[in-house]
């Protein structure tokens, strides 16, 4: 990534960078507290212990990235929000992660097509964070790098295995990359603020993290015999997405349980 | 190493050589010939540990997900995963006596082992999952620092390291409880309500008074208990009272008071017929929590069932690799 190089006012940089590390951190966010409903719910104990692992470690994640984010916001706006404001105070509109990752963990082979498809987004974008000229980025990259790295590879090794394990798990795990596919391409998609903050060496271009994800996807595929699917991408309405603050009817739920308690008691201190 | 084996000592040489390391306070090794008792004790105790480590993921599993700070939920994921870690290293501690984790699960699914009855309560508030901490893993702390030095070696090495983790729980339940104690109104209403609920069960963790306690005396001489329930119940009571004082909150049991002559704190006499209540199934949530467990069981069978396929067929495949 290089510097400034086209010059955008700084303002709009700031403003930009805010909100992309703000989708960073909702992507986290969002990413842990699907995993940790699973909490005493793991097919054996070795995977109550990975999959806790992994929804922790984005947590942390989400936790830097949104405190970040609340203060990059401060210096724009004056009011500071911190991560539990933006985390507990949002409601659908306002969070901008990837529907991908509110998907819901409908069987095991469900868990680990969206850990899949998402890990291997994330090593690819974290890869590339590593050099942002904004340093609390590179920092969170370059610690997130090596997280994310595991999770990627815990769900290659599942999607192997579901894939070429028996028939039932072939087929739901089939069934399963299927119905996440359509998520992807969000993903991937350019807008104002990815462009803004790429052409300022803070951010990633994330049609450029697209080659590595493809052919990632497409060795873990072709080990666990199970192909890529066709299925069309599902955009919403006039074609907004996560990053807009357009979502699935999943999130709304998701929400309502992780805020309702911290709602409950405004100005409370936990 | 010296140059040969020993000759297979008799049956009696083997009790005899027992039955001096167990005099000596020594340490009984999976090789180490034993007495069919004191493994059928053993198996029973750990497994019943293990499963009482897995099912009390569940109580506190079950706030994580509407935890109301970032913090306390990193902390309480953090907790359940140390949980499930505990579980992990008692099975295979209870795999060196010779049973399988697949049949103590088996065991535990068909309700013919035991996990702590504790976990038969429900988690009804955000508090709960502070008093659990303070109370439950207090209690547990207080019987399972003294197994640190049980005669049995892999589960004695279990328990130091399971100890240090529990004793980070208590702490945090401990602080989570402060804060609440010091917070809204509601906040504390809600702590003071979850401490009535979970002192007295938490007094039950150290099972009967002595007097009915049915194993106690035979794991006494056997180095695997080292006190009494009794003495344990009292060595807790001792310890949370000054804390709840700390806290600021009021612990369910009028009876509580210094003794200066004993030097110790008095205190009341939990309801023995809930204990045995709880214990013989009806609980809050026996049930739930059984049924909880089978569901994930079975659930999980079709991705058990892939990851043995799939190995076979790659070792297959290896086999056939090296052949050709
Ligand atoms: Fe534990
Ligand atoms: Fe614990």
């Amino acid at each position: 990534m290089s510097g400034n190089e086209n010059g955008a006012p700084q303002a709009e940089v700031d403003t930009a960078t805010a909100a992309y590390v703000l989708r960073l951190g909702d992507d986290a966010l969002i990413a842990s507290q699907r995993l940790a409903e699973l909490a005493a719910r793991g097919p054996q104990l070795e995977e109550d212990v990975a999959l806790a692992n992994i929804a922790l470690d984005l947590l942390g994640q989400a936790r830097v990235l949104l405190d970040y984010a609340g203060r990059l916001e401060e210096q724009l706006t004056g009011v500071l929000r911190t991560e539990d404001d933006l985390a507990f105070l949002r409601d659908e509109r306002q969070f901008c992660n990837a529907r991908l990752v509110e998907l819901p963990n409908t069987d095991f082979a469900h868990t680990v097509a969206r850990q899949l498809l998402f890990s291997g987004y994330a090593l690819e974008l974290y890869t590339a964070l590593q050099g942002s000229a904004d340093e609390t980025v590179a920092g969170v990259a370059g610690k997130a790098v090596k997280e994310v790295a595991y999770h990627r590879d815990h769900a290659a090794r599942w999607a192997v295995r579901l894939g070429d394990g028996t028939e039932e798990s072939s087929e739901r795990m089939a069934a399963a990359l299927e119905a996440c596919w359509p998520y992807t391409g969000e993903l991937f998609t350019p807008d104002e603020v990815t462009r803004t903050v790429a052409a300022a060496g803070v951010g990633a271009d994330p049609a450029g993290l697209r080659p590595g994800w493809d052919a990632f996807i497409d060795g873990v595929l072709a080990e666990a015999g199970l192909h890529r699917p066709e299925t069309a991408q599902i955009t919403g309405p006039a074609g907004l997405g996560g990053r807009q603050g357009v979502h699935t009817e999943h999130l709304g739920y998701l929400l309502a349980e992780m805020q309702h308690i911290h709602r409950s008691h405004p100005g409370a201190t936990w | 190493m010296t140059t040969e084996a020993p000759a297979a000592p008799g049956a009696h040489d083997a009790q005899r050589r027992f039955d001096g390391m167990i005099a000596a306070d020594e340490r009984i090794e999976p090789r180490d010939w034993m007495p069919d008792g004191y493994r059928r004790t053993l198996i029973r105790q750990i497994a019943q540990h293990a499963h009482s480590e897995i099912i009390g993921m569940q109580p506190e599993g079950n706030w994580i997900t509407r935890a109301p700070s970032l913090k306390r939920k990193a902390v309480l994921i953090a907790k359940v995963q140390d949980e499930a870690g505990h579980g992990l290293y008692l099975y295979s501690a209870a795999e060196t006596l010779g049973v399988s984790r697949e049949e103590l699960l088996d065991l535990l699914h068909e309700g013919r082992q035991r996990y702590s009855s504790i976990f038969n309560y429900p988690t009804l508030t955000w508090a709960d999952v502070g008093a659990i901490g303070w109370l439950v893993d207090g209690a547990a702390i207080t019987n399972q620092v003294p197994l640190c030095r049980c005669s049995y070696g892999p589960y004695a090495r279990a328990m130091v390291r399971i100890c240090k983790e529990e004793s980070f729980h208590q702490r945090q339940g401990f602080d989570s409880l402060y804060v609440l104690a010091r917070g809204t109104g509601a906040q504390r209403r809600m702590a003071q309500d979850a401490v009535d609920r979970w002192y007295w069960p938490s007094l039950m963790m150290f099972g009967p008074p002595d007097a009915e306690s049915a194993h106690s005396e035979q794991s006494m001489a056997w180095n695997i208990k080292r006190f009494t329930n009794d003495e344990l119940r009292q060595r807790f009571v001792d310890i949370i009272v000054p804390q709840a004082e700390a806290l600021g909150l009021t612990l369910p049991d009028p009876d509580i008071a210094w003794n200066a002559e004993r030097g110790h704190y008095d205190f009341g006499t939990p309801d023995w017929d809930e204990f045995k209540q709880v214990l013989k199934g009806g609980g809050p949530c026996n049930r739930q929590r059984l049924e909880h467990r089978r569901r994930a069981h079975a659930d999980g069978a079709w991705v058990r069932e892939a990851a043995r396929a799939h190995a076979a067929k790659r070792a297959a495949r290896d086999t056939a690799g090296e052949a050709a």
